[in-house]
């Protein structure tokens, strides 16, 4: 165990400690709640850098573990860990954070304590996700979760909050509670809940399940996350979600809610149910084009602007499953980095939507028109946005979708050819939604004095920016982190691997294959 | 039959103490006038006798009438601590209400002391008696608003159709008697299983429990009789009675005799059908009171679903010590959840329990953060949320469902999990995101009383204890087989 084990316990706690603080301050001095908040925010983030140089490039396998017993019966253990896919994703929730709180800063007016306890509590529920090494562990952070954003929507949403508050969580309930009798039911063949153990017994052909229970297995898990990414047809929560939450809300949601599940599927389903996660990658893929082209177009036909970029959401998402399932090794980079890069968009861009109902109290396409005018700086970052968002080549959108394609060439030009009408689409709803609320004469007078950024705004978007450009330009950087995690758990979920494996007396093993993997990438 | 000896006292040292306190509340009624006196007495009593557990022996008692072993240990702690927290939780109630405190404590003690000899019985008549003492006493506190129809209604009810079940039960030992010549519970489990006399007999007997346990069919009072009695009242029988009787049936259907084809299956239908009439009745519910009756059905069915799995565990590994710690945590983690919520309803409820709709709970969040807080966490508890003890009882039984390939009853369970998601939720959602309309008149508005509030507090507290350390308890359960009577 390193001396530093105990980052990631840090980590994960702080903004449970922040969340405790803000609990004893005065209930309306809001001013110093939203300080407190904010500081333990970018305390966070800074705090979030630190694991960054644990995980060097090209390095595989978990990082900063921290392994202490827990329960005994059944046996259950606090194991943390990173490797070259979370910890960009940590990054994702604790620089969303801040910029949820500074976003919130005028539009939260009431209950303002309780609204910062739960984005807190959100921000430690998912970097939970990211880091549990035990399925039992995570179980209940990806349970612990929900209940906070539950909130978030349905206390400070919009008109329909409650009912998009309660169909967000039985959706995800539903879902979760298949994953749960799924981890049991492994747990009952391996006595052990932790994740690396049971991967290792998947590995070395202890663990050998039949097709039909590994297929239930698989899908058991799968549902839950499927709901969450979401996939279609599980996806329609997500408008309903994303329209009535609060800003920070929806940003959280986009950001990161999202990646949970596509996460998910990454770290758990591949590897542990390689065989059937092959079987089921043709019909996966396909719903995640269908994904991808429904999404863009219901999309294209929204006259509410936030429910257009949820179920822009949905379109782009669909990449990332189709990158997962195409099982190649550029496919899986790229669906990595169209989260991270939608993260940052996405996030972006409800946060300039937020902006808009800020100052007129609606999301409706057709009370806009000729903004730029009266906010010349705004619309200058939400052109910025959009085309990062729909994929213009040197900002963050493109490269993610690019790989993706890339990768699902290899295996099914098809596919990719379908995917691909996907980048056009998004093109067109979004210039188009851009045109509609930007362009064009001023049709209603309330639009005339609307005031442009204000310096607040203007730093978080300059912030926002500032990474899509980063994204899109300095991709080694990334890339070069998580590509052999991705190799790593190519090889693990190579049906190749099970088919030896499942052969008693011989045993790949896994440290050498997963060296010669790591030199396979180095080598492209 | 050898005269009684210190032994055998040392065996009952609860109940006994239990009833000794109830018996002194009861003469110093005329001499003692403080309420808080009699309360404070009544606190004492409970406590007594949930401490002299620890000291109680293990081992069997009255020619191997009782047996103290880990159950009973366990058993008579768990119904201790809900008949302290009940009777602290009344205090402030009985004051709302105008109501003498003296009796309602006796009887909560003597109640308690019948539950303590059914969870220790070895011997069908034994188990009678502690049936009839906890039973008796329960009619008598469930009309104890005397002034109020509905707890008149609820008492009324409650006894015909319980003394109904009784006669099933007393029945069933007959037949029982008649099929075995004993009735001793290890003579019982040595008989020849196949036999149908026994088998009608035993019938006979989960009839009668089932009765008191409120599995579907025989939970049609349930509702009712919830809903009238004091909720404090409530509060104990969704806890106690309940606990008491499913030790019982441990005893009688953990044995080698229930593990045929014929008790698997009267439990697994027995299982499905009072997990679908708890959470489809409770879905339907305006008034919270109720819905929280039908979910304790619910969650009597949950706890049959590991009953379903002792019937089978005989045959793995692991033996059928997982399946009675599923049975005993869950039912723990239930019991003192439940006090804790009903408590809250009992405070919120006002004079004449009069606010218990959901739009009397509407906005509570803001308007009383500490009680809208804690009937949250209890909420999200008997929903089986992670962090708290629900969770555990729901993954205990789940584990022992699957290992006892139960797949599809386990199935079931998840769905109505997702059912009695529905209803929790609608209730923290309705106490945080909805607006109050002024429904409750501000002299019934207050907070919860300072005992109340430690009632609520311990029980949240447990709630997340065993939400967090839950081996502490079940360790005791699962590592051994709890029957056996060494420590």
């Amino acid at each position: 165990m390193p001396a530093n084990g105990n980052l990631l316990t840090v980590l994960l706690f702080l903004p449970l400690l922040g969340a405790v603080a803000v609990l004893f301050l005065r209930n309306d001095d809001h001013l110093w709640i939203r300080r407190l908040s904010l500081a333990v925010g970018v305390a966070e983030f800074l705090l979030s850098f630190l694991p960054v140089w644990a995980v060097p490039p090209g390095s595989t396998g978990f990082k900063l573990e921290v392994f202490i017993p827990w329960i005994t019966s059944p046996r259950i253990g606090y194991h943390l860990g990173v490797d070259g896919i979370s910890i960009f994703l940590i990054h994702l929730i604790t620089l969303l954070t801040p910029i949820g709180i500074l976003a919130s800063w005028n539009d939260i007016k009431h209950r303002v304590k309780e609204f910062h306890i739960m984005l807190l509590l959100l921000e430690m529920g998912v970097i939970g996700i990211f880091l549990s090494l035990d399925l039992f562990l995570f179980f209940l952070f990806w349970e612990f979760g929900l209940i906070p954003l539950a909130f978030l929507i349905g206390i400070w949403g919009h008109d329909r909050r409650i009912y998009a508050a309660l169909k967000f969580l039985i959706y995800t309930m539903a879902g979760s509670i298949f994953m749960l009798v799924g981890i049991i039911w492994l747990y009952n063949h391996t006595g052990t809940f932790d994740f690396v153990a049971i991967q290792q017994m998947v590995q070395s052909g202890q663990l050998v399940l039949s097709q039909r229970t590994e297929m239930l297995l698989f899908l058991s898990f799968f549902v839950a996350f499927a709901i969450k990414v979401p996939i279609f047809p599980f996806h329609t929560w997500l408008p309903d979600a994303h329209t009535e939450a609060p800003t920070a809300g929806s940003v959280d949601l986009a950001g990161v809610m999202l990646k949970t599940g596509a996460y998910g599927l990454i770290r758990f389903c591949l590897p542990l149910f390689p065989d059937a996660s092959h079987r089921a990658a043709p019909y996966i893929a396909v719903l995640g084009i269908i994904s991808i082209i429904y999404g863009a177009l219901v999309a294209m036909v929204q006259p509410n602007l936030k429910r257009l970029v949820a179920y822009s959401s949905v379109s782009h998402m669909g990449f990332v499953t189709l990158g997962i399932f195409s099982f190649t090794h550029i496919g899986m980079q790229g669906a990595i980095y169209v989260m991270l890069a939608h993260g940052i968009s996405t996030g972006a861009l409800f946060l300039l939507v937020g902006m808009l109902y800020e100052r007129r109290h609606t999301f409706e396409i057709s009370e806009f028109g000729g903004l730029a005018t009266p906010m010349p700086k705004y619309a200058g970052f939400f052109l910025f946005t959009v085309l990062a968002s729909l994929g213009l080549p040197i900002l963050n959108g493109f490269v993610g979708e690019y790989l993706v394609l890339l990768g699902t060439y290899e295996k099914h030009w098809q596919w990719a050819a379908w995917g691909a009408t996907g980048v056009i689409l998004s093109a067109c709803y979004l210039l188009w939604a851009y045109q509609r609320v930007f362009y064009g004469e001023i049709t209603h007078q309330k639009n005339r004095e609307l005031r442009d950024v204000d310096s607040r705004e203007t730093w978080a978007m300059v912030g926002m920016c500032f990474l899509m450009l980063w994204l899109g330009v300095h991709t080694r950087f990334f890339l070069f982190r998580f590509q052999a995690s991705c190799a790593t758990i190519l090889q693990q979920a190579s049906p190749n691997r099970a088919e030896e494996a499942a052969t008693p007396k011989y045993v790949i093993p896994s440290a050498k294959a997963t060296d010669n993997s790591t030199e396979r990438v180095a080598s492209r | 039959m050898s005269p009684v000896s210190l032994v055998d006292i040392h065996r009952v040292l609860p109940e006994l103490s239990w009833c000794v306190f109830g018996v002194v509340l009861m003469l110093l009624q005329p001499f003692l006038k403080s309420r808080q006196g009699l309360t404070f007495l009544a606190l004492i009593g409970a406590a007594t006798g949930t401490l002299t557990t620890s000291l109680a022996a293990y081992g069997s008692g009255f020619n191997g009438l009782v047996q103290f072993d880990t159950l009973s240990l366990f058993f008579h702690w768990l119904l201790g601590l809900t008949s302290f927290l009940v009777i602290l939780a009344s205090d402030s109630y009985l004051e709302r209400e105008g109501l003498d405190p003296a009796e309602f404590y006796a009887l909560v003690l003597f109640a308690t002391a019948g539950m303590g000899v059914l969870a220790s019985a070895q011997e069908l008549l034994t188990a009678f008696i502690g049936l009839e003492m906890s039973s008796i006493s329960s009619y008598v506190l469930a009309g104890y608003r005397r002034d109020s129809i509905k707890s008149s209604e609820s008492a009324m009810k409650y006894f015909l159709l319980g003394s109904f079940a009784t006669a099933f039960f007393l029945y069933g030992i007959a037949v029982v008697y008649g099929a075995t010549g004993s009735t001793y519970l290890a003579k019982i489990a040595d008989a020849e299983p196949t036999g149908n006399l026994l088998r009608l007999g035993l019938t006979l007997i989960l009839i009668g429990l089932g009765f008191k346990i409120a599995a579907a069919p025989f939970q049609i009072w349930t509702p009712d009789v919830y809903e009238g009695a004091p909720t404090p009242v409530t509060a104990l029988f969704s806890a106690g009675p309940k606990a008491a009787t499913f030790a019982l049936l441990l005893r009688i259907f953990g044995t080698s005799q229930a593990a045929t084809d014929f008790w698997f299956w009267a439990f697994w239908i027995l299982a499905a059908l009072t997990m679908f009439a708890g959470n489809l009745g409770a879905l339907v519910q305006g008034n919270v009171k109720r819905m929280l009756a039908y979910s304790s059905i619910a969650h009597a069915g949950y706890t049959l679903v590991a009953f379903a799995a002792v019937t089978t565990m005989k045959a793995t590994p692991l033996g059928p010590g997982q399946a009675y710690g599923a049975v005993a945590f869950y039912l723990a983690s239930y019991a003192l959840v439940s006090v804790g919520a009903f408590t809250i309803l009992s405070e919120l409820g006002g004079k004449g329990e009069r606010y218990l709709t959901q739009d009397d709970y509407a906005g509570l969040g803001t308007r009383q953060p500490f009680a809208a807080a804690m009937l949250s966490l209890f909420l999200l508890s008997f929903l089986g949320l992670p962090i708290t003890a629900g969770f555990f009882g729901k993954l205990y039984i789940f584990t022992a469902a699957i290992n006892s390939k139960l797949i599809w009853l386990a199935i079931l369970m998840a769905i109505n999990s997702v059912i009695g998601a529905y209803y929790y939720l609608r209730l923290i959602v309705v106490m945080y995101m909805y607006e109050y309309k002024g429904t409750v008149p501000a002299e019934a508005a207050v907070g919860l009383s300072p005992t109340a509030a430690m009632v609520v507090t311990v029980a949240g507290l447990i709630t997340v204890y065993l939400g967090i350390m839950p081996n502490h308890v079940l360790g005791l359960l699962v590592t051994q087989n709890p029957m056996v009577t060494s420590r």
